[in-house]
């Protein structure tokens, strides 16, 4: 027992280490997709300290109506820039119909409201689209299809999907477009401002409300991005929504403000989780994917309650 | 005019701490107890006993065990499903490892198993707190469900993987198993949701409600003035998931007649939720409007399109109610986001003061 719990594994890797360097692809890529989504969430915590639950279903919201245009015959670019639009639309609805009223709620409180948001979006898409899975359009959007294996001499290949390299750049350029749009431009100076101190942020006269709904939109175009990979690597489907729910332990990993910690816990949890899956999961009967992800994080929070990269807790009575 | 405390002398320290002490309190819990135990049982017929009343008193007593955690010791959780799962899957395991004993008595008996694993993920309150916990208690939502799918030793190697309620009998009747009747069913859950809803009543304003209470409002200072964090929230950590697992396992025992690891999923925690936040942190009236506003709302919206006589496919009805229960839920947080039990003290301030308006 203690041989399989300690040694085994590694020695697994050792004699197949292109099995091994598969399996960390397989995690580096799900780690990146993780990640993609807890980016979402830490857009709008950062900016509104709102935990938007909502964003699992905006990812899958955003892919179904690309998707759903694409069959209406709408060309893919064009349908593409019509999604975009309606994740703009939506940002508005949600900041003036929602965030507005509740302004300076407990948080549990927004939390509940973007919960309440998750169920509507819910049946407003199975509404419109239809609930069936649908398959994702990927070469009409130019995306790569095939695939390239690596030869490492005589000890085995490892094949990389070109969707996932494309994946992972896209990735890397969003969060680079993002970390420009934070520290270069006005209105990222200004969301960093409304993050750091509402209050204060008002008093210099930037409007909370726009930048709510510029946030809400930005969360918006990540979920788009996020829907497409995760839509081309398996269908569009509200089953995704569950994969959204993997993105918390990420969240909490590397704590909620941080988008650099947004992109280490995904990879973190990645990496934990196929490796874990593949190496240890047997010997409890495997589909431990669905919950190594939350574990590794509560052993981490035990540890760093405030998680790898968030800010302080200073507590005062 | 109508409710009002003026003119009720309290002569006794013992009438002074009596759990209603007004009057129209006391008539009006007497009326509803009249209307569930004397009423519902001769004019209902089986449909709505088991479609409505059963579910939502089984809900009703869910949200009262998550209000406990929630509500009254502020720790968010977000396992509550799975919780119930543990209770249902304990109860089954002992009715059919003890067949001969009272299936009520195992079922309340399953609560302690609950009780101990919610003990058990409650450990991590102690450092995390808020949403950061929330997220930490999904790992017990995660990791029990995937204990009910993979450990056959649960559901006793079922091929189906789902458990099966046996045919049990207890004084006379037959109480569980697909042959008892819905008017004994009622009875059972009605008599274990207001019992338990009664003692946690008095346990909620007592010593031990009162130093949860102080733990949600601010816990350093509740612990510099002699709380014990440790006790105080494993208590309701547990307690909380003893009601949470006597609902479950009345859930399938009483209403489901089956269930498998799916009916015990993040989707019910969700729901428990929402009664308990629609419905008011912190109060037990609350946690029964919010269940009857979740669950019954849904029941009637299917019905209103053939009512009208407008013939709609069942899944449009299915997501225009998805549609119409998110957009409630968002519409009462904006109105009044301490709940239905707020709604309710405004409603009685309104009728203390009538006809004039303050």
């Amino acid at each position: 027992m203690l041989y399989d719990i300690f040694i085994d594994p590694f020695v697994q890797m050792y004699d197949m280490p292109d099995f091994f360097l598969q399996v960390l692809w397989e995690g580096f890529v799900a780690g990146i997709l993780y990640a993609l989504i807890a980016l979402g969430f830490v857009l709008i915590f950062k900016a509104s300290g709102v935990f938007n639950f909502a964003q699992g279903i905006m990812v899958v919201f955003a892919g179904l109506t690309l998707v759903g245009l694409n069959e209406n015959g709408v060309p893919a670019y064009l349908a593409l820039a019509l999604t975009i639009g309606a994740m703009g639309i939506l940002a508005y609805g949600v900041e003036r119909v929602v965030m507005r009223p509740l302004v300076n709620q407990p948080d549990i409180i927004l939390l509940m409201a973007t919960i309440g948001l998750t169920y509507f979006l819910i049946g407003f898409g199975e509404f419109v689209f239809g609930g069936e899975p649908k398959q994702m359009i990927t070469e009409e959007l130019g995306l790569p299809t095939g695939s390239t294996a690596i030869e490492f001499g005589d000890r085995g290949l490892v094949i990389l999907q070109h969707i996932d390299i494309a994946a992972a750049v896209i990735a890397v350029l969003m969060v680079a477009a993002l970390g420009i749009f934070f520290n270069k431009t006005r209105i990222g100076r200004a969301l960093r401002a409304v993050a750091d101190d509402h209050q204060a942020a008002l008093s210099v006269g930037i409007s909370l409300n726009q930048i709510w709904a510029i946030v809400w939109f930005a969360a918006g175009l990540v979920a788009l991005a996020t829907g497409i990979m995760w839509g081309a690597r398996s269908d569009v489907s509200f089953a995704l929504e569950i994969v959204a729910f993997k993105a918390l332990p990420v969240l909490i990993l590397g704590g909620f403000t941080s988008i650099p910690g947004a992109i280490v816990g995904g990879l973190i949890i990645g990496f934990g989780e196929k490796i874990g899956e593949l190496y240890w999961g047997g010997l409890v009967g495997g589909g431990i994917e669905s919950w190594l992800a939350y574990i590794i994080a509560l052993i981490f929070l035990l540890f760093r309650p405030q998680g790898l990269f968030g800010e302080r807790i200073i507590e005062r009575v | 005019m109508f409710y009002r405390e003026a003119g009720q002398f309290k002569t006794s320290y013992k009438a002074d701490q009596a759990l209603m002490p007004i009057l129209q309190d006391r008539v009006g819990l007497l009326v509803i107890l009249a209307i569930a135990f004397v009423v519902i049982p001769v004019f209902a017929n089986d449909f709505f006993l088991t479609s409505i009343m059963i579910p939502f008193l089984v809900f009703s007593l869910a949200a009262i065990g998550l209000n406990v955690l929630t509500g009254f010791c502020g720790q968010l959780s977000l396992g509550t499903g799975a919780f119930m799962g543990v209770g249902a899957y304990a109860a089954y395991k002992l009715t059919t490892i003890f067949p001969d004993a009272n299936v009520i008595v195992m079922v309340l008996l399953s609560g302690v198993f609950s009780a101990a694993i919610g003990a058990i993920f409650g450990l991590p309150s102690l450092r995390i707190k808020g949403l950061y916990l929330a997220v930490t208690t999904l790992a017990a939502q995660f990791f029990l469900e995937w204990c009910f799918i993979r450990i056959g030793w649960l559901y006793n190697y079922n091929a189906s993987g789902a458990i099966e309620i046996p045919h049990r009998e207890a004084f006379g009747l037959v109480v569980s198993g697909a042959e008892a009747t819905p008017i004994v069913r009622y009875f059972i859950v009605l008599c274990i949701t207001a019992g338990i809803a009664f003692l946690m009543a008095n346990v909620l304003r007592g010593r031990i409600g009162r130093s949860w209470m102080m733990i949600r409002d601010m816990d350093i200072a509740a612990e510099l003035m002699g709380i014990r964090p440790l006790q105080t929230k494993l208590l309701a950590f547990a307690v909380s998931s003893y009601i949470c697992g006597v609902a479950g396992a009345m859930m399938v025992f009483f209403w489901l007649n089956a269930a498998e690891p799916s009916s015990y999923s993040i989707a019910l925690s969700f729901q428990i939720l929402f009664m308990v936040i629609l419905g008011g942190l912190g109060s037990l009236g609350g946690a029964f409007m919010g269940a009857a506003f979740i669950w019954i709302l849904p029941v009637f919206l299917k019905f209103i399109p053939g009512t009208i006589g407008i013939d709609v496919a069942a899944e449009t009805v299915e997501h225009v109610t998805f549609m119409i229960v998110g957009a409630l839920i968002i519409f009462f947080l904006i109105v009044e986001p301490h709940g239905f039990a707020r709604l309710w003290q405004i409603a009685k301030q309104k009728l203390r003061v009538w006809p004039f308006p303050y």
